[in-house]
Formats: C-alpha cells, structure tokens, sequence
C-alpha cells in the first residue's frame, strides 16, 4: 500500500484518496465546512488548506489526491497562517448571533472559532445584511447571514434527494441560497440538510427553539417509520423526546433519513392518545383496574374459549422479543389462528430509503413466527363469519387490517389488546393494557434486508429509573431531584408487550419467566435458527447482519 | 501528674483586678462615642453599593420586553442548577424570547456566573437581598418577579461595564 507522511507520522492508505481522507482514516482531523464524506466534492470554503512539501503553494486537503510518498503538514506556521485568515474572512459576514442560533453547540463554525481562529477580528465596517427567517421549504428555515456559501444543501438535494431545488444566486458577499421563484424545497429528505449545514443557516421548523443540544440525553435507536429501519439518536430533556436526528450507518442508512420518519414517529410517545395503566370493559363501561387484575381476567377469559375461536395478531410493529413471547402464549392456548397485519403503501417508496412497508419489524415478526403462522384473511373472514369469537392483538389496530371489520370487532366476545396510543382497537376491546412505545424499551427489530437492530429506551415509564436502567441521562438528568420542575416530565404507566404477556401466563401452567428483554433475545437466539449464536452485544449499535437473509435479497434484487 | 507551669503568671497589679476593670470601661465608653455602625434592620435598610450580589434579575427593557434571547448560556453555566429557561420564537426584530424563565432561589448560591456569562447584559446581581418564601413552590422566582425596569438596574449596568 502507498505511504503518505502526516505530520511527520507515515501512514498507509487507499489509491484514490484525498489527503482529507487518508488523514481522516488516519485519525487526523483537517478542518472542513464544504467537505462532506457523502457528498462530492466542491473546494469552496479553503479551510482545509494545508502545506505539501515540494508543491509551491498550500493546496486544499479535501480534493488534492494523494500519492505514494506525500509530506503533508497540518500544523505547520504556513498552514496556521492560511487556516486563521480563512476564518477571519468567513466571519468578515457572519452575524455571530449564537445566542439565539439553534446551531450553538454542535456548530462547526463555533468549534473552528474556537480551536482555529486568532479570537479576534480586524474589520470594524458593519456587517452585510441579508434575509433572515426565510421559509425555504415547508420544513425549513433559512437566515441568509449565518450561511457561509458552503454549498452542502445544495449538492445534497442535487446528489442524495435527487432533487434539483437549491441554487446559489448573486455574487461576493451577497451570495445567497434560494429555490427556483416559485418553488418550494420540499422534497422528502429537506431536513437532512440541517445536519450537515455547517453553521445555523438552515433550523427545522419542528424543532426550532425547542431546546438547547446540550440539555439533552442522546439514545442510539431505530426509525419506526418503515421497513428501511434508520439507525437515529432520540433526544429527550425532561423525559420528553424533542427531536431525531439520523446517526451513520454504512450499511443501512449511510448518515440520512427521510423528514416523516424523523417528524412523524415520535409524537405519539409523548402525546393525549397514549394508553396509560390498564382497563377492562365490565358490562359496557370501562374501568381502570390494576394489571394484576386486568392480567387475571385476560387469562382466565381467554381460558374460556375454545382454541380453534381463538385467535391471536402479532405486530411488526412491535420488537422480536414482544412477538416472541406472543408466539408462546398463544402455543400455552393451543391457538393456532397467529398472524399479523401488513401495512403496505406500494405508492410511497422510492430507490433513496422510503420502503413501501411502513413498518419495521415485518421481516422478524416472519422469522419468529416461522410456520405457525395463518394468514390474516382467514382470520378476518373467520370473525366476519364469527367462527372466531376471541382475539388478542398487539400494538396494532384489527380495522388497519381490513376497513371492514369495523362493525365486527364490537361484536367480538372478547377482544384484547396491548396498545400505545388509543385506536379503533382500543375503543372496542374488553380488556386493554397499556403499552411501552418503542422509544421506552429494549429489544430488536430486523429491516427488510434482514438486518437485526437495537432499540433501547430513551423515555423512562413509571417503573423504569434513568440511573438504574442505564438510559441516556444528560446533565439536567442526573443532577436533577424531586424537588425539581425541570425533572419532572410526565412518565406513563405503561409496560412493553413482552412484559404484559409475560404476567398473563403467570396464571397458566407454562409460565414465561422473562424479566428482561434480554432474557427472550437469548432465548430467540438458542430456538430460531436464523437468530444462532446473536446475542446484544453482538448486535452493538449498527446491528447484524443474517446470512442467509443477506443472500435471499440479494438474489431478488 | 505534671504540673504545668503558667506561661506568665499575673503580677500584683493585674491580681488587683481594679486597674484592670478601669481599663475595659475606658475602652467601652470610648466607643460609645464612635459612630454606629449595626443597623436597625428592618426599620433601617441597608443600601448596598454597585458591587453587591443580591437575587438575580432580568433586565426588563423600556418598550417593555426583556432582554433576554434564551440563549441559555446563564442556565447551562449555574453550578448550582438553578435556572430554567424554555425559548420560543417572537415576531420581534431578535426572533427568540424565554416563554419561561425560572430561577429556583433555593438553589440559586448567588455567584454571579449567569451575570457574566450573559451575552446579552439581560441578567444582573440586584441589590435585592431580602428573599422569604414559606414553601418550595415559592421560591421558584418566575418573569413576573425577575423582570426589573433597566432604570432600577443602571447602577450595576455601570459597574459591569466598568469593572467586568
Ligand atoms: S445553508 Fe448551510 S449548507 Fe447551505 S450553503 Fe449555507 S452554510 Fe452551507
Ligand atoms: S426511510 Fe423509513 S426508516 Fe428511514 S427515516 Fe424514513 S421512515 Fe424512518
Ligand atoms: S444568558 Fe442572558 S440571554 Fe441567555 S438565557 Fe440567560 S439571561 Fe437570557
Ligand atoms: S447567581 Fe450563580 S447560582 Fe444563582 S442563578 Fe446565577 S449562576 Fe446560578
């Protein structure tokens, strides 16, 4: 392999790589704004200048290749000299308006300020004046004077969105971004622009003002919002999930995700819907009971059925370890009526990340269910047909299955279900215990191309502790007592699936004894083929790969 | 049992005890004639000057706004934890506004470091110093107590601008 000399350190790296490249594989930080791994290549910022020996002038780090026996230096007088008058040139124009920037904090022009500038300016003029508070799209917000011309918004919408929406216009200082007059930056991916906007330039209007970064805990999970399964980081403060912001993953969704995953999956976490405690429906008013008593009268009503008019709907909407406890349940009935319900939209999906399967487990809850499962037809027309009289459903709504049996699940004997949010379900169930969202549990779901990915919790329930489940905790979190508002935010009385289902078999005879999430992945890994020799640590924070899966998908590619 | 030994034992004068006594009282009424310096607190208020750390307060402008963007500098930088800010945005010309200020004055230990970190001069140290509450709930000072009219405050502006 050629070798280049970093900094005096020699160091081998691939044919074809920029010095920004080699120095990054490196473990050397040159500093960039226009220079995105993801992106090509555009030159225009001059930050990351740096000195080769032999060449006559400083060139730019992010679009010079390097070669075989390169001397790069980064720290170098001349290079210093280059990287403190690119600074002072970029914040000639910038309104060092941090204070009400929702950018402060993970800002790249502040951090460069503060590592790489000589802290102080020589330009007494007033500053260039430009648009601030411009609606450049639906979900997007543009101030014309924090934006250093980096271009990234730009080549992203033109090379990851496909969209060609962003342009710059004018000249010098009163360069601009804008859209086409008359147009709106709208496509499905905008906001991926407001993280790699190096500076505050481009704010979501979603979280606008919400909350400062560093007030919040950061949780590595999973999107919910189709089969893709885009690793993100959750942040919460005050127990509240403000925002979700894409986290790398090479293999799934490199370093985006598309605006209604990260708008639309979260809201309900924290929301009027939710179901909290559990309720039983005695002689047509609803009650809260414990869920002691809510998990006895499951028991025993469902005992009372025969199997065949049993039946029992899992959800891929729901994690491994919550279907899999399912599956036991229902075999500790002798049911053999178990399916789940598809949520398909063939209409919306596209060749960036969209799925047409708006959810992320569908491929796992196959795996565990395997050959027990029945089709979902059969059990529709069997409650239209009454043949079945009971059913049991987690986290998903019966009616998404089929419109039609609106009427008919009121007319059910029994109808059961663990649900997050009200529904149609819900409204008519008998018995109704209130569920863990997936932003307040462990557990796995695997993504359509049969990848096994980690959720953990970022909101704490009643009975869950930040300190003592080892969540995400940030400064306010830890330090905060029960004295203290701040500290305060709403926690629901809800518990995952798995846990529910769990309680309900303690009446039977074949008990699960599950305490942790943990404990079923274990087990899921020990029975379920596909799953062998997985266990959590194994799945880390950019998940797994199944083999055979792998080829499976490939073949039909 | 040693016996210790005095380090000075008292001469014939001092065994007297009288001359003694004439001295002390010298000395008390020579001070009954200094000028006081204990206050009749609280019928007599103390004015402390510029420098005085009393409860922090945020500067209410003219046009009746405050100054404070919600930055959340003076909230972050609290060692003891004791301001809560949530912003919002405002039609107005600086764009961000706190919807909620609060500072908990049980925790608050009055070090003045949200008065310096303040991009905006919006929080000051007052001169306030007399703080009674009764419960928890009242001791947490939201705007309707922190904001002060910058008029009330120009005495510390001054000083800061002095001596910060
Ligand atoms: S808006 Fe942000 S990403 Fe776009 S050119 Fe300006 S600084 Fe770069
Ligand atoms: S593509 Fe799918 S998984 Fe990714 S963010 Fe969008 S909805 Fe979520
Ligand atoms: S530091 Fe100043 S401007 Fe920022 S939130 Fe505190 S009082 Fe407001
Ligand atoms: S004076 Fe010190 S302790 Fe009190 S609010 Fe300000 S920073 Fe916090």
């Amino acid at each position: 392999m050629p070798k280049i000399t970093i900094d005096g350190k020699d160091f081998e790296f691939k044919q074809g790589q920029t010095i920004i490249e080699a120095a990054k594989d490196a473990g050397i930080d040159i500093p960039h704004f226009c220079w995105h791994p993801k992106l090509s290549i555009s030159g225009n910022c001059r930050v990351c200048l740096v000195e080769v020996e032999k060449m006559p002038k400083l060139v730019i780090a992010c679009s010079t290749l390097a070669a075989d026996g390169m001397v790069v230096n980064t720290q170098s007088e001349k290079t210093l000299d280059a990287r403190h008058a690119v600074m002072e040139f970029i914040l000639i124009n910038h309104p060092l308006d941090c204070p009400i920037c929702d950018e402060a904090g993970e800002c790249k022009l502040q951090d460069y300020a503060f590592q790489h500038s000589v802290g102080e300016s020589r330009f007494v003029e007033e500053k260039g004046h430009k648009d601030k508070r411009v609606e450049l799209g639906p979900r997007i917000m543009f101030d014309g004077e924090r934006c250093i011309s980096c271009s990234r918004c730009i080549r992203f919408s033109d090379e990851i969105a496909k969209e060609n929406q962003l342009t710059f216009i004018r000249r010098g200082d009163r360069v601009t971004i804008t859209t086409f007059p008359g147009e709106s930056f709208d496509n499905p991916y905008t906001l991926n622009t407001v993280d790699i906007c190096p500076v505050g330039a481009l704010t979501s209007k979603d979280f606008r003002f919400k909350s400062r970064v560093w007030d919040m805990s950061h949780t590595k999970s999973i999107c919910v919002g189709c089969s893709r399964g885009c690793n993100i980081e959750i942040g919460v403060r005050n127990n509240e999930i403000l925002r979700l912001v894409p986290r790398d993953n090479e293999e799934v969704n490199q370093s985006w995700m598309c605006d209604f995953g990260r708008l639309n999956t979260f809201k309900h976490v924290n929301s009027d819907t939710r179901i909290e405690g559990a309720y039983i429906n005695k002689d047509g008013s609803v009650q809260k009971v414990s869920w002691e008593e809510a998990s006895k009268e499951a028991y025993f009503r469902m005992k009372s059925f025969k199997n065949s008019e049993l039946a029992f709907i899992a959800s891929a909407k729901a994690t491994l370890e919550d279907n899999y406890a399912f599956l036991q349940l229902a075999k500790s009935f002798g049911v053999q009526n178990i399916s789940y319900i598809n949520h398909i939209n063939p209409n919306d999906r596209d060749e960036i990340l969209i799925r047409e399967d708006k959810t992320p487990n569908s491929l796992g809850v196959d795996l565990i269910l395997g050959k027990s499962r029945s089709s979902i037809k059969e059990i529709v027309d069997g409650i239209k047909s009454k043949k079945i009289k009971g059913i049991f459903i987690i986290e998903d709504d019966l009616v998404s299955a089929d419109e039609s049996l609106k009427e008919a699940i009121s007319k059910l004997d029994l109808l059961i279900s663990t649900a997050t949010n009200k529904s149609q379900t819900t409204e008519n169930a008998d018995i109704v215990f209130g569920a863990s969202t997936y932003a307040e549990k462990n557990g796995t779901f695997v993504n359509f191309k049969g990848r096994v990915q980690r959720i953990r919790p970022a909101v704490a329930t009643e009975n869950m502790e930040r300190s003592l489940d080892q969540m995400a905790m940030s400064r306010l979190d830890k330090f905060g007592t029960k004295f203290d508002r701040w500290a305060k935010g709403k926690k629901y009385d809800a518990k995952p699936s798995w846990q529910i289902i769990s309680e309900i078999s303690e009446y039977g005879n074949s008990k699960l004894k599950f305490n942790m999430a943990e404990e079923i992945f274990d087990e899921i890994a020990n029975k379920v083929p596909e799953f062998k020799g997985l266990d959590y640590d194994v799945i880390g924070e950019l998940g797994f790969q199944l083999e055979k899966l792998n080829e499976k998908s490939k073949a039909t590619a | 049992m040693a016996v210790k030994k005095r380090a000075k034992d008292l001469n014939i004068l001092e065994k007297l005890y009288i001359p003694e006594i004439v001295k002390g009282m010298t000395l008390t009424l020579k001070n009954m004639f200094r000028p006081r310096v204990t206050m009749e607190y609280p019928e007599q208020k103390f004015e402390p000057p510029a420098s005085y750390r009393g409860r922090p307060v945020l500067v209410q402008e003219q046009d009746a706004g405050e100054r404070c963007v919600a930055c959340g500098l003076c909230s972050r930088v609290c060692p003891a934890l004791a301001i809560e800010v949530q912003a919002n945005e405002t039609d107005r010309e600086k764009e961000r506004f706190p919807e909620k200020f609060e500072i908990n004055m049980l925790r608050c230990i009055f070090c003045g470091f949200c008065e310096e970190v303040c991009p905006e001069e919006a929080i000051v140290m007052s001169k306030d110093y007399e703080l009674v509450y009764t419960n928890r709930e009242d001791a947490i000072y939201g705007k309707d107590k922190l904001l002060v009219p910058v008029e009330q405050l120009q005495d510390r502006i001054d000083y800061l601008r002095n001596f910060k």
